[in-house]
């Protein structure tokens, strides 16, 4: 069975690290991660840019764009896509035709700050 | 971590709010304050034992506005004559408080506590040190520090800040669609001069400095986050992202400043420039320019270029002559005249810069472009007049030394040209 976690945090806070800080966290996690890829068992890993870079596309007829994070809770996380876009208006033109294909909810679509693809699982 | 360093974080991060509800209850900055600090103590008590209160800015909120009020009361019952006025507003507060705590109006709370702080009358560096002291919640001391004053010096700067602000008529009322995209510029304004504390310090000081940079970042995101649909917001925080990013590389051991041009840029934070990049690609989604945004776009294509060659000089052109109509100022134009010497040539650049002469005649850097441009175009003797102009207008022994290099190239350059 696959995995996924999610990252759960207060940007505030990590956002206020030191550059130091940071590299010190992600040298930590560096360990576990490589450890988990020679068992062949880590697939991608992704670090997201922080929510103010954030836009939302509520699946509506039409659908709205709307600056910002996903802000509702009386719906849930259901999946996620990685696509490679030039630009936000690429992106928010590929949540539209996934919308149009699956109406209802809303995607929130976030820049990645940081990818490592991940190699095969095993 | 140390047990108590997430309990610090959870203040600071929750502290624009609740100063910001709390002084809309006491209408007065200190009793604010003062509540607020109160209200720490106790978390600091409460919270290890207890764990963190689910909201923590409504637990700050709760308990400094009932210690505030105790005190109050403890205050009045010592006095001979009870102030009706001060109890009929706190009864006020009292039955409002159920509504208030829901968060729906915090953002004008936030807005608010920021825009007091830029108080029409209140000098810039006033603005500032308010602003840090009573919405970032940094200490005298440390604010003191990065002004490179005495922490008297910085005391009293405050205290006569809050003095000003206290005899203004702060409107407590929520504010309108327009009064309310005003008081959003000019918070705006201000964040940006508490970047540029930090950004343009120089020498030993720049390591001083920087954190009122990162403060400004911090402060800017905070704002992004209460009005996430104002592009000209996306544009600030992506304009400091953007230049902050740079910070590691402006700099040789010395502390002497490096220009863009001869920049490391390999040192350059390549996360804030992304997060940068992504938020001036979503402002300009909105097709409503302005000056944080155009400023943002021009540091994004230097940013983009991974060598100086590589700079879209005819784009930044552009750009900057879309800032000259939308906050026309001889500086801009100056900055125009770089990118047009890249682009077209140091002859177009200087004859765009010819007419500031009378308006800049005081200036550094005016002289400093206009002696590398007359360098550029041979006129040896002319732009030794310059650069010895600038030497003389230099605000720092940085600045002074950057043209002494330039005249050191010049001397080479001279002499290399009349052995011909």
């Amino acid at each position: 069975m696959l995995y996924a976690l999610l990252c759960y945090h207060d940007e505030d806070f990590v956002g206020s690290w030191s550059k130091e800080q940071d590299a010190a966290v992600m040298a930590k996690l560096a360990v576990v991660q490589e450890n988990l890829a020679k068992q062949g068992r880590l697939g991608p890993v992704a670090r997201l840019l922080p929510t103010t870079a954030a836009t939302t596309l509520r699946k509506g007829d039409p659908p709205l764009v709307i600056d910002g994070p996903y802000a509702e809770t009386k719906e849930q996380l259901l999946g996620f896509y990685l696509v490679d876009c030039k630009n936000l208006d690429e992106a928010v033109e590929v949540a539209r035709e996934l919308g149009a294909a699956n109406p209802g909810g809303a995607y929130e679509i976030r820049p990645v700050g940081m990818f490592a693809p991940g190699g095969a699982f095993k | 971590m140390t047990d108590t360093a997430w309990i610090d974080a959870a203040l600071t991060s929750a502290r624009p709010q609740a100063v910001g509800a709390l002084l809309r209850y006491f209408r007065d900055l200190d009793t604010a304050e003062e509540a607020f600090q109160n209200a720490s103590l106790r978390a600091l008590k409460s919270w290890p034992q207890n764990g963190p209160p689910r909201d923590p800015a409504g637990w700050l909120i709760m308990v400094g506005r009932n210690a505030a009020i105790d005190d109050l009361r403890r205050t009045r019952r010592q006095e001979p004559l009870p102030e009706d006025d001060a109890m009929s507003d706190l009864d006020d507060a009292e039955e409002q408080i159920a509504e208030r705590l829901d968060g729906s109006h915090y953002r004008d709370d936030i807005l608010r506590l920021l825009f007091i702080c830029c108080h029409p009358e209140l000098p810039a560096t006033q603005q500032i040190a308010l602003a840090l002291r009573v919405v970032s919640g940094l200490t005298v001391k440390q604010i003191a520090r990065a002004f490179l004053v005495s922490d008297a010096a910085m005391e009293q700067r405050i205290t006569r800040a809050k003095a000003r602000v206290a005899q203004a008529s702060v409107p407590f009322e929520t504010p309108g669609a327009v009064e309310r995209s005003e008081r959003l510029l000019a918070v705006a304004a201000m964040i940006y001069l508490i970047f540029n504390e930090g950004y343009s310090a120089s020498g030993e000081s720049a390591d001083i400095r920087r954190p009122l940079s990162e403060e400004a970042i911090r402060l800017a995101r905070l704002l992004l986050r209460l009005f996430p649909g104002e592009p000209e917001i996306m544009g600030l925080a992506a304009l400091l992202l953007l230049q902050h990013a740079r910070s590691a590389a402006r700099f040789d051991a010395v502390g002497v400043l490096i220009l863009l041009e001869d920049q490391d840029r390999s040192l350059w934070n390549q996360p804030m420039i992304a997060e940068g990049l992504a938020l001036i690609d979503k402002a300009m989604r909105h097709h409503r320019s302005g000056p944080y945004q155009i400023q943002a776009a021009i540091a994004a294509l230097h940013a983009q270029a991974a060598r100086p060659e590589q700079t879209d000089w005819t784009q930044i052109d552009l750009l900057y002559g879309a800032l000259e109509v939308v906050q026309p100022s001889p500086v801009v134009t100056l900055n125009r005249a770089v990118a047009v010497s890249k682009a077209r040539g140091a002859q177009a650049a200087l004859d765009m810069i010819e007419p500031l002469a009378a308006r800049l005649s005081n200036y550094f850097y005016f002289f400093g472009v206009r002696g590398a441009l007359l360098m550029q175009l041979d006129r040896f003797e002319e732009a030794r007049i310059a650069f010895d102009r600038a030497i003389a207008l230099a605000n720092s022994s940085t600045e002074a030394a950057h043209i002494r290099m330039q005249l050191d190239r010049l001397k080479r350059d001279g002499a290399a040209n009349t052995g011909h």
